[in-house]
């Protein structure tokens, strides 16, 4: 059984953002970047199942700039087999994304995806999804737990409510939560081997994602909160509330 | 526990990523393609634990990297005005001339985050294999005694040292030379010097703190290339320190503090400091109604020529800042750290031996620089009047005069609390952060809370009795990133080490009265992610 593992490279989760002077996105000059977490958790559970016999191959993925391949080699180090990259300066949205790795999934002859629930840049929470639908899949979002038996998938699945268990037919799109599994390091010869791991480069143009793209309008801070004061009494705390009209 | 580690096999094995490990690690492969060089770095990437001012000589750079132009960092400013001001409370004088150390025509405004960023890449490509996120635990001996390479730290521990479902052992890493070049202060370095007595002929060596902040200032704010150092207030007479305001490109500054760590005043407190003098009438306009994108701090060597220990030992080699090879009137170590880097390759590639590459740095270019200077730093010990006069006549004479000044250890330089003088009031001040913890927000720094505590404090009963009661817990002043606090609660009066606020920037380690705190590496990739610092 051979998993596609799509992973994005995304401005690292310790790092503060700041929106650019002219609001026209965020400032990535200088700022550190890493994998999505959701992938490294997705790339982590297909890694157990590959060590516990179920799978056979992990394929990781990853669209985006030449240096998406930093990002593409610590997956390879954490122990994926192979890599595709799909190198594009352009910005890839949700449905494009979809639609590369709907394509990947065909050429590759995967037999299941399991990707992470979101990339924490847009927090989108799309292409999962979309990849489902274009590929005709049953999918099963924000996993917690994943259990491969007899073609079909058990997945636990986070939910407003606590937890949903559901059972899909393989092949199927899997997306993974924060709870599914703790990542393992990367350890120092497995970076060294996985500079020698096979990793193939792919054009943007050799895909049809040919779609309408979302534009971006503007990009600003969420509104500065107003300094706090200090109130003597309850009764002050009470006025200074009705005064604002909060009670 | 006995636990396998794997091993593996260098020729040459560096330790940390900054200017002095890279310039090391890309000399050596252009000497010697075939040499298999491997660079250890304790940050989650290269850059992200730099921190400098940085105005920088290009001289070295230009040897190293001769077409560096064409690839610059992503902060270079060349520097377009230079300035230094005697600082009052309420106003600032400027000198009329800069003193000639401090001329910085034809320099360059620098990130050193950046400069190291694209070191590496330079280094990568010559074919250095650098790994960030492992940092070097401890050096690794063999029966003879010489150094044979260094232990990564082990990954997935608890807090209490027990292994975690995934926990890593560190590795052994073993090379026929290691060079040490860990930055100032170093945790393998520190044991180097103590095990093999390195400082044995030297003084001691001698720190400064410095905290830095970037901003993104509205536009009119910046005058691009404008460099600028002050003296004086907010620091009194006695006490060595000064500013720094580099104005950037692209509406940016870099604004620093650095206090001398021979500071006297056991009340003092740095980031308070800077904070004042970051609200001074002739500084504030610069910064109001910018941001902060970065915050950070770092202890500095400033002992210099007397100071340096002994930069070589059996089977490794102490280079750059580890060493103390920074330039204190010049107010800058990265050139001398890229030298002592360079001539670490050439030694190495010459001898393939560590011995001699410390007599090679005295009778070179970067032993002379620092002996030339040697008694400016040691005459602030004088007062910053005094200091001032006989920095001019030594800078006159060339440090030709025959004598050299002492350094003293920094932390036998706090006196003792006098428990009836009033603790000093706090002045106000409105400009971000208010805070050391809203400071350290910006320093992004990040440690699993579930790991042992980095900072190991030999006995923090001391704490609360001697120190309280000798210097009032100064580390509670001098931490920039509010690591130790003291607690009063049920459980009594304690230390308490909020680890995961560290900025890995030594000053507990240096200025402890009783030297008992301890910096060890946390686990790899552990520490501030600073941006463009």
């Amino acid at each position: 059984m051979k998993a596609l593992v799509p992973i994005k490279r995304v401005v690292d989760y310790n790092v503060r953002i700041r929106v650019k002077g002219d609001g026209t996105g965020v400032d990535l000059n200088g700022v550190k970047m890493s994998v999505n977490p959701f992938d490294e958790i997705a790339n982590e559970a297909a890694l157990k199942l590959k060590e516990a016999g179920v799978i056979s191959e992990v394929v990781v993925v990853t669209i985006g700039t030449a240096k998406a391949e930093d990002q593409l080699r610590s997956e390879l180090a954490r122990g994926a087999d192979r890599g595709i990259h799909v190198v594009t300066d352009e910005e890839v949205q949700p449905l494009q994304a979809a639609r590369i790795l709907a394509e990947l999934v065909k050429r590759e002859s995967a037999d299941v995806v399991i990707a992470g629930k979101q990339a924490i840049d847009d927090d989108n929470n799309q292409t999962p999804q979309m990849l489902a639908t274009l590929l005709d899949w049953p999918q099963a979002t924000f996993a917690s737990d994943i259990k491969i038996d007899g073609g079909k998938a058990t997945v636990q699945r986070e939910i407003d409510a606590g937890a949903e268990t559901l059972e899909v037919d393989l092949p199927a799109v899997i997306s993974a939560d924060l709870r599914l599994n703790e990542p393992r390091f990367i350890k120092l010869p497995d970076i060294m081997k996985a500079k020698r791991k096979p990793l193939d480069k792919l054009e943007l143009s050799e895909f049809d994602i040919d779609v309408p793209k979302l534009e971006v309008v503007s990009t600003s801070n969420p509104p500065a909160r107003e300094p706090g004061r200090m109130v003597k009494s309850v009764d002050e705390l009470v006025a200074a509330l009705k005064d604002k009209g909060l009670v | 526990m006995t636990v396998e580690r794997d091993v593996m096999e260098f020729d040459v094995l560096i330790v940390g990523a900054g200017p002095a490990g890279l310039a090391t690690a890309i000399r050596l492969k252009q000497l010697d393609p075939e040499r298999n060089v491997c660079l250890l770095e304790k940050g989650p990437i290269v850059g992200a634990h730099s921190l400098a001012g940085a105005v920088i000589e290009p001289d070295a750079l230009d040897r190293l990297l001769p077409n560096w132009k064409d690839t610059p960092p992503e902060v270079c400013v060349p520097v377009a005005k230079d300035e230094v001001h005697m600082m009052t409370e309420s106003g600032s004088i400027k000198f009329p001339i800069v003193p000639p150390q401090m001329n910085n025509h034809g320099n360059y405004i620098i990130s050193l985050g950046a400069l190291t960023t694209m070191l590496a890449e330079q280094a990568e490509a010559l074919g250095v294999e650098i790994y960030p996120g492992f940092p070097a635990r401890e050096p690794l001996y063999n029966d003879a005694g010489e150094v044979i390479g260094v232990r990564t730290g082990d990954m997935g521990v608890d807090l209490n040292g027990n292994p975690k479902d995934s926990y890593t052992p560190g590795m052994d890493l073993h090379a026929k030379i290691t060079v040490f070049a860990e930055g100032c202060r170093g945790s393998c370095s520190k044991e180097l010097i103590k095990k093999f007595e390195l400082d044995k002929d030297a003084d001691p060596q001698t720190y400064g703190i410095g905290i830095k902040e970037l901003w993104s200032v509205p536009e009119g704010q910046c005058q691009e290339g404008l460099v600028m150092h002050t003296m004086g207030w907010p620091l009194d007479s006695k006490t060595y320190g000064g500013s720094f305001v580099y104005h950037l490109n692209d509406n940016k500054i870099a604004i620093g503090f650095v206090v001398g760590l021979d500071y006297e005043d056991p009340d003092l407190e740095p980031f308070e400091k800077f904070q004042q003098f970051k609200n001074h009438p002739k500084i504030k306009p610069m910064l109001e109604g910018g941001e902060i994108v970065s915050y950070g701090a770092r202890a500095i060597v400033e002992g210099g020529w007397q100071s340096l220990p002994k930069m070589e030992m059996p089977g490794a080699m102490l280079i750059g800042d580890a060493a103390g090879t920074l330039n204190v009137p010049k107010i800058k170590g990265v050139h001398q750290a890229l030298k002592s880097g360079m001539e670490a390759a050439e030694h190495i590639f010459a001898e393939n031996k560590s011995a001699g590459y410390d007599a090679r740095i005295r009778q070179g270019e970067v032993g002379k620089e620092l002996k030339k200077v040697r008694n400016l730093r040691p005459s602030f010990h004088f007062g910053l009047w005094l200091g001032v006069l006989i920095s001019a006549i030594e800078t006159v004479t060339m440090g030709l005069l025959p004598w050299t000044l002492k350094n003293h250890a920094d932390h036998s330089a706090l006196k003792k609390r006098d428990p009836n003088k009033p603790k000093p009031v706090k002045k106000e001040r409105d400009l971000p952060p208010r805070d050391r913890l809203s400071a350290v927000y910006f320093a992004a720094t990040e440690h699993d809370e579930d790991q042992p505590v980095h900072l190991k404090v030999a006995d923090t009963n001391i704490c609360v009795t001697q120190c309280a009661e000798e210097y009032d817990n100064p580390c509670t002043r001098f931490c920039p990133a509010g690591v130790y606090e003291m607690v009063d609660d049920a459980e009594g009066k304690r230390l308490q080490i909020n680890a995961a606020n560290c900025v890995h920037c030594k000053t507990c380690d240096i200025k402890d009265p009783y030297q008992i705190i301890n910096w060890v590496t946390p686990e790899g990739g552990s520490g501030p992610n600073y941006q463009l610092m």
